[in-house]
């Protein structure tokens, strides 16, 4: 026995020599099937699982990261345009816009008397949805799969699991169709209530559709859309659809590049009402139906999310630009290389659950996902900031020909002050001194230093860089709060501060009136114990004016509720753009949207009420972007910073890490479906995964002599116990 | 045995309508069905119509325990808590806020949390027994001393940090396995090596130091004596008696937990992208969607009870002196 160990273990480890062999061959850790990664596959994490996958009521970004690569709206931004420039998508043209008055004569685009604007739609004739089991027809033309019974369902787990499918082409209906479904209370669009404001007809459809839905409910019968209409709606004829407005809105050609406006096919309306489909959770909300680039190939929201090609895909290019804007461009060289060529380039996505950033974070290391953003963690792993503050890649993120990308966000994240709030409320001197008081004391530039890596600029005002109003420079810099020197923005000395809060009746932040230091309540849902370094440093910027900030954390329910009721006095809140446009910020303080005087519903939520601002607003938010609404856009911006309802916090800086193999990535805040202009160079993101993957063995080696050698000496000590025990025994 | 069975499901009912009551109770003191509507909707602007049409079609405009508009049983049945209760004994979950089948959502996710916790509790169990029967078979030795020591050390540390230093040295340093993913069939079990291994690993500690403790009970009892005396080998004595006799107490703490394993790990399932039930119920708090909470509560009680009564019929198969009726 013992001369036989030696040639066994020798037997052993040359199988395992062998093994080890073929395991060179490829590398152990990739999470992908090899045969994808040498494909132009992209994969891409998600840490949030999507609620809603259904247009008409998806309004999130990580909802619309996946269906806007499925969905067309009629509209699109270009990719390569800056300022960003809205163009057609499924249409032939830009919407052809008519304006009436009340007596349903044509008037000019800035006529006073404009009551109604009528926006047509030509749609591009060239357009099929992706296959799907919902376009398969009777020769009756019903539903080949409209009466599915559970018999038939058995083997089904998702609709890519039906025999026959079909394709149909894109129509004017279609539109109108999401646009009737969206007027449908029960399916929850969050636009609802904003757009029947302006689409002519459709707050009284609503009410009649949501009744005639509570009763299908109730009966069990399909909601078949197609015998009702909007009056504001109308198919001209199969490829032109006509959608009245009240008044003038420019940005509704902004929504039209929503997914709110996308095209719904109304058999897959009716296929998916299937109460058999419903219960396996094949629904619009789950398995989207489109015409775009990609189609969603299987779809669990628990771990992977995968898009393909559509093979129907319309014929759709690499944006192009004239020959002056090429030469004026700063555009990367390969962006420009790609104009006119066919989209899209990706061939699939796979989306997988990363709930953790640690283990993504490593996987991006490893090449095993192509792109990645900066988390707080790995800020100091990626990147570099210099003693001016620019923002470079690290040596080991340049060793691996990682590049970054960032662009200040079209959002603003500011603290406001509650104006119907006795103490730091109203409008009278006193009050606008204490609140830009407050306001010069927050230093914003500290706190993106210490708590935002640089990651964001301090906020002017409420509109951020890259909307239509923002200004860089002397003139768009806040006078109230700073001052400019040396071609910079410096703000004002904690003594201006100090002044301020004096003539407001509060020197060194004791109360004339009562002789007591003065006490403000900041509310916020940041509870936890990594806030806690944050909300010291907040304490500390009130403290310097010599004012005690008493901190009220609530969760997010109780605290949304006193801001709707106007019990909150300070309180931090943010917003990101809808669309570019100045309206889109400057109604966050339009006396008409004020919260409490909307009982909640309105977005205003510090109650700014100044009526000059107003009125400016009311003229401003139908303008084009004109020299003159730019004027206009300054004189509120004034009002807004003498009276400071908002201390103006910051436009946050996103940060984008792409591997060498990653191309033609150009941030655009705004578009969401850009993921067709991407490409993948699969060979190189296969030779760097096995460069950087190689499986290391002498571990392997040391373990099983660990083991071996253990078990040796634990047979040897149970021997030697046994040896004791018979001699104890004797 | 059949009559104690049917006994304790009926005991069971009291204890499933009391948890479920307390469920409704604390969940709707802290989100009220606005709340729940507002978090739902996502929107930027929620207006009172919003708010309305979504409490309709979720059902949540009813009353949670008495309904005054209605009259005589009505007061009572034609509110939230009787309505939803009904529905959760014939195990019918419905619908998640977001529209997702939930007892199809549970089905979809057992597989992939049994994929991790039953190979881990197998595992576990013959490992750990195995090491506290070779600690008592050197009990008192350096090596029982230092194994020890170890076990208290390993049951000191974070489980986060066995999770994160696993994945550090087994994928990103040495590149074994994927450092998390999931595949179902067996092109994904390299995915479960790591959290399987890491999971027996910080089981250890308290596993081999709680079976070492029974086992040691009963290595001085006079049958141990006996066997010793008719000559049997330690290793027989050990597997062939002590083991056996120690089972009794080992199995009130580990049939209980069989049934439970359907409910997944949070802390491993979201570390290793495992999409199993782990997180579901976090997940389903965090997004206020009560119509998973609830389901779950009441499941996870349902598989409590299940196993307590599993340990009292698995009594009667290792001590014949126990009778159940």
């Amino acid at each position: 026995m013992k001369q036989n160990m030696p040639i066994s273990f020798i037997k052993f480890f040359l199988l395992f020599l062998i093994y080890m062999d073929i395991g060179c061959a490829g590398v152990w850790n990739s999470p992908h099937l090899a045969s994808k990664s040498s494909e132009a596959v992209l994969f891409n994490p998600f840490s949030i699982s999507p609620k809603h996958l259904d247009p008409v009521v998806s309004y999130s970004a990580n909802e619309w990261e996946i269906i806007s690569q499925i969905y067309e709206p009629p509209l699109q931004y270009n990719y390569l345009k800056r300022p960003y420039t809205l163009e057609p998508l499924t249409l032939k043209k830009m919407p052809d816009i008519r304006y009436y008055d009340r007596s349903g004569r044509e008037v000019d685009s800035d006529s006073r008397n404009i009551a109604f604007s009528e926006y047509t739609l030509n749609i591009r004739e060239d357009v099929r949805y992706q296959n799907h089991p919902a376009f398969v027809k009777t020769s009756e033309g019903e539903l080949f799969y409209g009466a599915l019974d559970e018999q038939s369902l058995l083997e089904v787990t998702s609709p890519a699991d039906f025999s026959k499918q079909a394709t149909r082409q894109l129509g004017a209906e279609d539109y109108a169709y999401a646009i009737k479904r969206m007027a449908v209370r029960q399916y929850h669009s969050p636009i609802l209530d904003s757009m029947a404001e302006y689409i002519v007809g459709l707050k009284s459809f609503s009410e009649k559709i949501t009744e005639i839905a509570k009763e299908t409910k109730k009966t069990g019968e399909k909601l078949d859309l197609r015998q009702y209409s909007i009056e504001g709606v109308k198919v001209i004829d199969p490829y032109t659809l006509s959608i009245k407005l009240k008044g003038k809105y420019p940005q509704f050609l902004y929504w039209l590049s929503m997914n709110f406006f996308a095209p719904i096919p109304w058999e897959v309306d009716l296929f998916y009402q299937q109460k058999g489909l419903i219960q396996k959770n094949l629904t619009l909300n789950w398995y989207p139906v489109g015409t775009g680039p990609y189609m969603l190939v299987e779809n669990n929201p628990n771990r992977q999310i995968r898009l393909m090609q559509n093979p129907n895909y319309h014929d759709d290019f690499f944006p192009a630009l004239t020959p002056e804007e090429a030469e004026q461009s700063t555009l990367p060289k390969e962006l420009l290389q790609e104009q006119g060529k066919k989209l899209p380039f990706i061939k699939e996505v796979v989306y997988s659950l990363e709930k953790e950033s640690i283990p993504f974070w490593n996987k991006f290391l490893q090449g095993y996902y192509d792109a990645s953003g900066v988390s707080s963690e790995a800020f100091d792993q990626a990147v570099k900031v210099s003693s001016s503050g620019d923002m470079g890649l690290s040596q080991s993120m340049k060793d691996r020909g990682i590049s970054l990308a960032s662009a200040i966000e079209p959002s603003v994240y500011y603290t406001a002050f509650n104006m119907v709030d006795p103490v730091v409320g109203g409008y009278s001197q006193s009050a606008k001194k204490l609140r830009q008081a407050i306001s010069i004391a927050q230093r914003e530039e500290e706190y993106i230093s210490i708590f935002l890596n640089e990651r964001g600029i301090a906020a002017q005002g409420p509109i951020p860089p890259g909307i239509f109003g923002y200004e860089e420079g002397e003139e768009g810099t806040n006078k109230v709060i700073f001052e400019w020197k040396n071609g910079k923005q410096i703000r004002k000395p904690i003594e201006v501060a100090k002044k301020l809060l004096a003539e407001a009746g509060y020197p060194n932040g004791i109360s004339k009136k009562t002789g007591k230091q003065l006490t403000l309540y900041y509310d916020t849902t940041a509870t936890g114990p990594d806030d806690r370094a944050l909300l010291d440093w907040r304490r500390k910027q009130f403290a310097k004016l010599g004012i005690q900030l008493v901190i009220r954390a609530s969760d997010y329910n109780r605290f949304q509720d006193k801001v709707r009721r106007g019990k909150a006095q300070i309180f931090s809140w943010g917003w990101n753009a809808d669309y570019p446009d100045p309206e889109n910020f400057l109604f966050l303080l339009y006396g008409g949207n004020a919260s409490v005087k909307t009982n909640g519903a309105g977005i205003n939520s510090s109650n700014y009420q100044n009526p000059k601002f107003d009125r400016l607003f009311e003229k401003m938010k139908t303008m084009e972007n004109t020299p003159e609404r730019l004027e206009i856009i300054r004189q509120m911006l004034k009002i807004l910073q003498e009276d400071a309802p908002w201390v103006w916090g910051i436009h946050p800086k996103s940060l984008g890490l792409y591997h060498a193999w990653y191309h033609n990535v150009y941030p655009h805040a705004m578009a969401m479906n850009t993921l067709k202009y991407k490409r993948i160079d699969a060979q190189l993101r296969y030779q760097k995964q096995q460069e950087w993957n190689q499986p290391i063995f002498y571990p392997i080696l040391l373990v099983l002599a660990g083991v071996v050698l253990i078990g040796y000496l634990l047979y040897r000590a149970y021997q030697n116990r046994q040896r004791a025990v018979i001699k104890g025994d004797q | 045995m059949l009559a104690y069975i049917i006994r304790r499901i009926l005991y069971a009912i009291p204890i499933l309508i009391g948890v479920n009551l307390i469920t409704f109770m604390l969940f709707f003191m802290v989100n009220t069905p606005d709340d729940m509507a507002r978090s739902q909707l996502g929107a930027k602007q929620v207006t009172p119509e919003m708010i309305e049409a979504w409490k309709a079609e979720k059902g949540y405009d009813k009353p949670l325990f008495v309904n005054t508009e209605a009259k005589g049983v009505g007061m009572v049945t034609d509110t939230l808590f009787v309505q939803e209760s009904m529905k959760l004994f014939t195990f019918e979950f419905g619908f998640s806020d977001n529209n997702r089948d939930i007892g199809n959502d549970i089905r979809e996710r057992m597989g992939p949390s049994l994929a991790i916790a039953l190979p881990t509790f197998l595992i576990g169990l013959v490992t750990n027994i195995s090491l506290a029967l070779l600690l008592v078979l050197f009990r008192g030795s350096v090596l029982d001393t230092g194994m020890m020591v170890v076990a208290v050390m390993i049951m000191s540390i974070s489980g986060l940090f066995y999770i994160i230093a696993g994945q550090v040295l087994f994928s990103k340093i040495w590149h074994w396995v994927p450092i998390s993913g999931f595949e179902n069939g067996w092109e994904g079990a390299k995915f479960l090596i790591l959290p399987i291994m890491i999971g027996v690993f910080a089981g250890i500690g308290s596993g081999v130091r709680w079976y070492r403790s029974i086992f040691l009970e009963e290595i001085n009892k006079d049958y141990i004596r006996t066997a010793r005396a008719k000559g049997l080998s330690e290793i027989r004595v050990l597997f062939g008696h002590v083991m056996q006799n120690g089972m009794l107490p080992i199995l009130t703490g580990v049939v209980v937990v069989i049934p439970t394993l359907f409910m997944g790990s949070l802390i491993m399932e979201s570390f290793f992208g495992i999409p199993g039930l782990g997180s579901y119920t976090i997940d389903a708090i965090h997004a206020q969607d009560f119509a998973i909470v609830k389901a779950m509560v009441f499941l996870g009680s349902v598989l409590y009870i299940v196993g307590l009564i599993l340990t009292d019929i698995s009594y009667t198969l290792f001590d014949p002196r126990v009778k159940l009726g």
